[in-house]
């Protein structure tokens, strides 16, 4: 049953991070990687919160935490496109993506996890 | 006139959207059982999800530079072994989650560890791992080009 509920979050939780980034990419003209920050924070986010939610039970994290927030965040990308960044003399590009992802996904995690607190506990 | 060029796009994501998916599924899956396999020691290094970002990151820089500079490959390989198997395997929300939970229990040293570790460890293992499979082809490249040889791509 573990195995089915983080098999569903991943099946989930990877094509909305694909889709989410095509949406994004479409929609800015910058050289930035704003789809793969986009759901990198907002996994940080919803991830927060479920840790912050003492109500949130075993299945729901393991559905929505191991599964969902996992697949749709990524580090693989993330440093991926840092790279391409950097090797295409986007240094700063490059800098602002690590230092901006990580600020972000870390204040993320922080603001997710005092709203679960707050809110379901 | 544009109606119909959309709609073969979106008919053309289909089979993209689903080898995500299974790619995901299946990246998930390898991740859990990686944790199930080496569980974190509470208020410890996490271990497991810093060796599983950090292989992730070396492998799709090996994937990448094979897919887009050196081989012809099938359209759907990028988006089930990069987009779904790698970054359904590798995780961020983890990793910044995990980092709050440190310094939330009292490890800001761990924690800065951790932080800064997977970041160099992780940027580290793309950049080599792109450079030596593009350092290996080309090493391959230059002997396969050598008089009387054809030299082709693949």
């Amino acid at each position: 049953m573990n195995w089915l509920l983080v098999a569903v979050g991943g099946m989930v939780g990877a094509p909305l991070r694909y889709l989410t980034d095509r949406a994004v990419q479409a929609r800015h003209g910058s050289v930035f990687p704003w789809g793969t920050f986009t759901v990198n924070v907002v996994g940080c986010l919803v991830l927060g919160t479920l840790t912050g939610a003492a109500s949130a039970g075993p299945e729901l994290r393991l559905l929505l935490g191991t599964g969902l927030c996992g697949a749709l965040t990524t580090y693989s990308t993330f440093s991926y496109e840092t790279l391409r960044l950097a090797e295409t003399g986007a240094g700063l590009y490059a800098f602002a993506n690590v230092a901006g992802s990580l600020v972000a996904g870390l204040g993320a995690a922080f603001g997710g996890f005092w709203i679960g607190q707050t809110f379901w506990s | 006139m544009t109606a119909p060029t959309a709609q073969r796009t979106r008919e053309g994501q289909v089979p993209v959207v689903a080898a995500v998916a299974l790619g995901g599924t299946l990246g998930s899956l390898a991740r859990y059982a990686a944790g199930l396999a080496w569980p974190a020691r509470t208020g410890g290094f996490p271990w497991t999800t810093f060796a599983v970002n950090v292989v992730g990151c070396a492998v799709i820089g090996v994937l990448l530079v094979l897919v887009t500079e050196i081989l012809t490959v099938h359209r759907l390989v990028r988006p089930f072994l990069g987009t779904g198997v790698l970054g359904g395997f590798t995780t961020f929300s983890t990793y910044t989650v995990d980092i709050r939970k440190l310094l939330g229990d009292g490890h800001p040293a761990t924690a800065f560890a951790y932080l800064a570790g997977t970041l160099c460890a992780a940027l580290a293992a793309v950049w080599l791992a792109a450079n030596a499979t593009r350092r290996l082809h080309g090493t391959y490249a230059g002997r396969s080009a050598e008089p009387g040889e054809t030299g082709h791509e693949g």
